[in-house]
């Protein structure tokens, strides 16, 4: 008997956390609230219970995040019973006395590495597990399951080693770490197929609700603490919903009823605008801004 | 329906990226913001967008204008769900294109209908069988330049089957596209009368692909699961996935290097007992003794044939290293979760892929293929590769750089 395609992702996935939690002495699984790694956690589950995870889950927070994502993210660690370790983008900023993306759409997301990388130091992560997937983009189609990074973090696309057959190998030098990616080869459609599947929780930000927005280049963002409304820009109440939880100042919501996973299903289905394209307001900037992130120890 | 994981191969410009691209294309998988993208890159004139250059990756290739690394690319229908293993096709890059076809159940193989079989498309059926890939689709692609005659493509098609005694594949179709225009890649062209058969995208979503069910049981710990909580104190469970066979609760079997009997008493698989587990599965194994086990070791069945327990190892090895193989030098070598110390003690002969003849050699440098006999620190429990993939292959680590500088496939003398 044939195994469903969903099956056989999750076997893949199980069988890469448990090679890391065997490979590695102090691996980390990288949290971000968002979908993908809540997967990620219900993943873990499968492949550790009824012992505990062999590695504390870390939530490198930007300090700019919905509170809808922050309390989901309490919930849900609080569920599960593990440690979690927050690694302070602010205290980064402080320290190194950096400055976010300037303008109205501030973006902390090229800073994340600065408190990742620290925080990588200061807990001597070798291996740091993250929920990126091949079809996100571009520059990660070719990257490995175990991808080796040096101490700056940095990747290079040039002196990955070959992964043949699924013999992954996790032998490293000091100083350097992995990223492993254990969905790497789901799309977002199999990722929400997954959840419907197993009717995994998410957070209500991923499900249509009314928000107050101001329109920007055609697209949706929600007024908040950070983004406020121009003098005479019209803030509208509007259906929405998002398809990816990055940050309030840079996260484009996308107008949409769909209330339950099977319209969301459908919807993906028949949008057939790719996940950054819709709702990165930061990711544009260059075809290439991916790749260049890559290789300064971004995820 | 299951997935299919395929790789194409061809010589360059015969059409590899632009079938890739029309399948992603027609089957909806390119996004409207990448499609903006990739409007934009498009150089060729009167051309609206070069499909090619979605397969495209990394901006260092780019420049180069060629592929140089194996890149993953996905696409759905409504039948099945498809990863492409995307590998460049030149001599140069023959590691690129078994670390690709390492991954995959089906290879498409393209050829030039002008040019016909080539050199490299001997090199790549030849490498996708020594790999272990069974199925093959032979395109005949570019059939509109050469005005969609049948005769051309017969005549490809005899000479192609003439390769056939040495490759191992189990199941071949053939057909005529063109990958430029469309003609029998996701509908059937009106152009080729003359071809009877479905068009590549029916043939991939309807392919085979079966897991060998009537293989003995190997499987080894890739984890051990010990709670340290009270409650679980007697817990102890074998994590890993089953590499081949099938395995039930009451199974006698041996375990570890001691080959101790024992009896599965309780197997696990996604947090819920079963009775018995297959070929794929991730699964948490008891056993009734207490046992000590760790990673790497392996679990067989007492009915069933055992593995070849063995200090010393014949194998085809592919290189990957920039630097040639080195003689009594150490190596590690990673039999899936156990990793042994090696010494190479033999180069035997070296593999012309080209031609699937062998012939002497002292060295194996990048990209060589070529027979090998290692010793190692410890035994290993290993199959040969033609009998039993799963358990018959392994890396080869360099010990300084912990680089991957070789896959191997075993063929020992039973
Ligand atoms: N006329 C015609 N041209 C083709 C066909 N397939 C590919 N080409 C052209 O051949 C050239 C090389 O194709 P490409 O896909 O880049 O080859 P690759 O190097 O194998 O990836 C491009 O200019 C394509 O437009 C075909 O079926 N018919």
């Amino acid at each position: 008997m044939s195994k469903d395609y969903l099956d056989q992702l999750e076997d893949e996935a199980i069988y890469i956390l448990r090679e890391t939690a065997a490979q590695f002495e102090r691996p980390v699984l990288l949290f971000s609230g968002g979908k993908d790694s809540i997967v990620l956690i219900y993943l873990a589950l499968k492949a550790f219970r009824p012992g505990r995870f062999p590695f504390p889950l870390m939530h490198v927070d930007t300090g700019h995040n919905f509170p809808e994502a922050i309390a989901f993210r309490d919930y849900l660690v609080d569920q599960v019973g593990e440690k979690l370790i927050v690694a302070s983008v602010e205290d980064a900023m402080q320290k190194y006395n950096l400055k976010e993306t300037p303008g109205r759409f501030p973006s902390r997301n090229a800073l994340q590495t600065y408190a990742l990388l620290d925080a990588i130091e200061k807990n001597e992560f070798d291996a740091c597990i993250g929920g990126a997937r091949r079809d996100e983009e571009k520059a990660r189609a070719k990257e490995r399951i175990f991808s080796v990074r040096d101490d700056f973090g940095q990747w290079d696309p040039k002196l990955q080693r070959p992964e043949l057959w699924n013999i992954l190998n996790g032998k490293i030098h000091k100083g350097q770490n992995v990223r492993v990616f254990p969905i790497s080869n789901w799309t977002e459609l199999d990722v929400w197929n997954y959840i419907k599947k197993h009717n995994i929780e998410l957070p209500n930000l991923y499900f249509s609700h009314e928000r107050e927005c101001i329109e920007f280049n055609d697209k949706l963002v929600a007024t908040s603490a950070f983004i406020q409304p121009k003098e005479g820009e019209k803030v509208i109440k509007a259906q929405v919903r998002y398809r990816t939880v990055g940050d309030m100042t840079c996260t484009a919501a996308v107008p949409s009823t769909s209330s339950t996973l099977d319209e969301i299903i459908e919807d993906i289905i028949y949008t057939k605008i790719s996940e950054r394209g819709q709702t990165r307001l930061d990711d544009q900037v260059s075809e290439a801004a991916m790749e260049d992130r890559k290789k300064q120890g971004y995820f | 329906m299951n997935t299919l994981k395929f790789i194409t191969s061809g010589n360059v410009d015969d059409g590899k990226s632009t079938l890739i691209g029309r399948l992603l294309y027609d089957s909806d998988s390119i996004h409207t913001d990448q499609l903006g993208v990739l409007k934009k890159q498009t150089k060729v004139e009167g051309v609206d967008i070069d499909l090619s250059l979605i397969t495209d990756g990394l901006r260092a290739e780019r420049e180069q204008g060629i592929t140089i690394d194996v890149a993953y690319k996905y696409f759905s229908t409504k039948k099945r769900k498809f990863i492409i293993a995307d590998a460049p096709g030149h001599e140069q890059y023959t590691r690129n294109m078994i670390t690709g076809a390492s991954t995959v159940d089906l290879i498409i193989l393209l050829i030039d209908a002008r040019t016909g079989i080539t050199t490299q498309t001997k090199r790549h059926s030849n490498i996708a069988s020594l790999m272990g890939i069974k199925n093959a689709i032979v395109a005949v692609n570019k059939i509109d330049l050469v005005n969609y005659s049948e005769d051309r493509y017969n005549e490809i098609i005899n000479e192609f089957q003439s390769l056939l005694p040495n490759l191992n594949f189990t199941t071949i179709n053939y057909l005529p596209i063109s990958a430029f225009i469309g003609d029998n890649v996701v509908s059937k062209s009106d152009k080729t009368p003359w071809y009877q058969g479905p068009p590549i995208l029916e043939l991939l979503e309807n392919a085979e692909i079966n897991e060998p069910i009537d293989q003995p049981l190997r499987f080894q710990v890739q984890y051990v699961i010990r709670p340290k909580e009270d409650t679980l104190h007697d817990y102890r469970g074998f994590a890993g996935r089953i590499l081949s066979g099938t395995i039930s609760v009451n199974d006698a079997v041996i375990v570890g290097p001691q080959k101790i009997s024992t009896t599965v008493i309780k197997i696990e698989q996604n947090r819920v007992e079963v009775n018995t587990a297959t070929v794929g599965d991730n699964v948490i194994l008891h056993i009734a003794d207490d046992v000590d086990l760790s990673r790497g070791d392996h679990f067989s069945k007492v009915e069933d044939v055992q593995p070849l327990e063995t200090k010393e190892v014949n194998a085809m090895i592919s290189w990957f290293d920039d630097n040639p193989i080195l003689l009594n030098k150490t190596y590690l070598v990673q039999h899936q979760h156990k990793t042994v110390r090696a010494k190479i003690a033999e180069i035997g002969r070296k593999w012309d892929i080209n031609n699937w003849t062998f012939e002497e050699t002292t060295d194996i440098k990048l990209n060589d293929i070529a027979q090998i006999k290692l010793r190692l620190n410890n035994a290993l429990f290993i199959d040969n590769f033609e009998e039993n993939a799963s358990n018959g292959k392994a890396i080869l680590i360099d010990e300084n750089t912990y680089n991957t500088v070789g896959a191997l496939l075993f063929k020992n003398e039973n």
